[in-house]
């Protein structure tokens, strides 16, 4: 499947990119042959094949719901980009 | 004292215990080396003092006999490690100013072993290439020179180049890597040094810049099987922050170095040969196989027939992770920020600011084949096909104890030499890529140099959890191919 530069816009979208008018075209050309590329999967029969979603071989452990960590408002503050009163700072999302 | 950094690991820990040198006189040895490499552009940043004030300590828990495994041996450490109170940035622009409150795992446990980090070394942006130019902190140089060429600059693969580099120019005695595709193995080979991915879940990825969380493992780049036998036993072990991380004992690998692997079966498989493949690379490979012949071991013929696929496998699972685990870079938490009149504005502006281009095709790639309509088709029929790849070694296994195969299908090119088509540059990863997406431990060691006179290696692969006879069959190997070779201006 090709990609065009509406799709392109979309995914770049997504992904919280921002892309200019001028790169759309490029970009569109270089994720086609990319995903051309993974295309070649198709061919593969995995009728039957259950996805592999992890090469470990053994149950996620579990550990007792309790409070571990925490008390550290100052290390977790310490690379914000903006920051007020201990909290982090955004701009302003509701009007 | 330019000799002590001329030492392998096992060397330096022996000359410690016997008190022929001090940690604090090795790691100025070192501190002095990287000074004087800055060309190489191997480090981000340099960590002389911390180095030194770790040195000293180490010294007095010598002089007490508390040494541990790896005391007061200096390594780099690469750039993807988290390191507390030392800014790490991925090598990227986005964090180029972070500076972690934590310690990853496999950097607090080289800490509690003794080893003295000298600072951390460059990598391709995020771990996201196969030659360090992607580094926002610009290329590093190989210290290998082409025979008849010395003026060309040779990448140093990667992505953990900045630490193959600097272990290969004697910077440092060892240096960690991350493996996600290759990117300990390949630059080992560019650089003519050793390196081994482990098995997936044998390091902690607790702290480690998370591309492919699947794929990630971090393990050991120095200059000897031994060496890296010692540091994997002392970055390895089961980390409770890790859920991945496996419940399993760390091994004293380097008892596994037995040397001899008579009665062991060696897979080669028919796949690894394509058409077009270097007959330089083939000769080595050949040749290889020859070395375990004459130690007693059996080279067996293997088919591997889902190999072809392991690439476009890779390049859907490998993006469509990356672009979740990179979902996290958003201007708000840390890192780069650049305004926008709104939020959404500013995540766009800062994201696409804040990484290369690399790192943006890879988002954009992994974003679509996650995307709605698009999931079953390529991210769910990449992991099918993931098991098929995984199930090719898994029946290999039942009848040889290990595979060999070349690990890199060339030797270092020069920077620029690409013709700028990423799948091209995807090609580097072509031999080590199946083994990463099966979770298998694979090594990589320097036994050859080719008509350039540029290092070239070999792959080993092992079972799960069965790096003791991947070592065991590499250490046969390094001593058959008695590779001495050192880069340019390290002669004599």
């Amino acid at each position: 499947m090709s990609l065009d530069k509406n799709t392109v816009r979309t995914i770049a979208n997504l992904a919280r990119l921002e892309v200019r008018d001028d790169e759309l075209e490029h970009l569109a050309g270089e994720l086609s042959n990319i995903i051309h590329f993974v295309e070649q999967l198709a061919e593969v029969n995995t009728d039957g094949v259950a996805p592999m979603t992890s090469v470990v071989h053994m149950d996620l452990p579990r550990r007792v719901d309790a409070v571990t960590d925490g008390d550290c408002q100052d290390k977790i503050l310490a690379n914000a980009p903006e920051q007020q009163d201990g909290f982090f700072l955004v701009p302003k999302v509701v009007e | 004292m330019t000799r002590l950094t001329r030492l392998t690991m096992a060397e330096a820990r022996d000359g410690l215990a016997r008190k022929d040198f001090s940690a604090t006189e090795l790691t100025e040895a070192h501190i002095r080396a990287v000074e004087a490499a800055r060309h190489l552009n191997c480090f981000v940043t340099e960590t002389p003092d911390l180095a030194l004030e770790r040195a000293k300590a180490a010294d007095a828990r010598l002089a007490k006999g508390e040494g541990g495994a790896m005391e007061g041996l200096p390594i780099a450490m690469k750039d993807l490690f988290c390191t507390e109170g030392v800014r790490t940035t991925a090598s990227s622009h986005i964090l180029e100013n972070f500076v972690p409150p934590y310690e990853s795992t496999v950097s607090a446990n080289l800490k509690k072993a003794g080893a003295v980090m000298l600072g951390k070394t460059s990598l391709d942006e995020f771990a996201m290439g196969s030659s360090n130019m992607t580094s926002y902190f610009g290329p590093v140089e190989n210290p290998w020179k082409r025979k008849d060429d010395a003026g060309a600059k040779l990448v140093p693969g990667g992505s953990s180049g900045g630490s193959a580099a600097a272990v290969a120019a004697r910077l440092a005695l060892g240096a960690t890597g991350t493996d996600t595709g290759g990117s300990i193995r390949q630059p080992a080979s560019f650089c003519g040094i050793v390196g081994i991915k482990p098995t997936y879940g044998r390091c902690s990825r607790w702290g480690i810049i998370a591309f492919a969380s699947s794929l990630d493992q971090a393990g050991p780049m120095a200059r000897t099987v031994r060496d890296v036998s010692i540091m994997l036993g002392a970055m390895a072990g089961h980390d409770p922050k890790d859920s991945t991380s496996a419940p399993v004992a760390v091994p004293n690998f380097e008892a596994a170095l037995t040397g001899d692997i008579r009665g062991l079966k060696v897979g080669v498989p028919k796949e690894y040969r394509p058409q077009g493949l270097s007959p330089e690379i083939e000769k080595l490979w050949d040749d290889g196989i020859a070395m375990l012949k004459d130690a007693g071991a059996t080279p067996v013929e293997i088919s591997l027939p889902y190999t072809k696929y392991a690439l476009p496998t890779y390049y859907i699972v490998a993006p469509a992770e990356c672009s979740s685990n990179l979902a996290r870079y958003d201007g708000v938490r840390y890192g780069l920020r650049v305004e926008g009149k709104t939020l959404d504005e500013m995540y766009a502006k800062t994201r696409a600011a804040g990484f290369g281009k690399e790192v943006r095709r890879r988002i954009l790639v992994g974003t679509y084949v996650l995307s709605a309509g698009y999931y079953d088709a390529y991210y769910a029929k990449a992991q099918r096909v993931r098991r098929l790849i995984a199930d090719d070694f898994a029946k290999a296994f039942q009848t040889v104890d290990a595979i060999l195969t070349p690990t890199a299908p060339s030797a270092a090119f020069a920077i620029g030499e690409t013709d700028g088509n990423p799948v091209t540059m995807w090609l580097n990863d072509i031999f080590t890529i199946p083994t990463s997406l099966a979770g298998l431990p694979g090594l990589s060691l320097p036994t050859g140099l080719s008509a350039d006179g540029l290092p070239l290696g070999l792959q080993v692969i092992g079972r799960p959890f069965d790096e003791e006879t991947v070592l065991k069959v590499a250490e046969v190997m390094e001593k058959a191919a008695g590779f001495t070779a050192v880069p340019a201006g390290l002669e004599g």
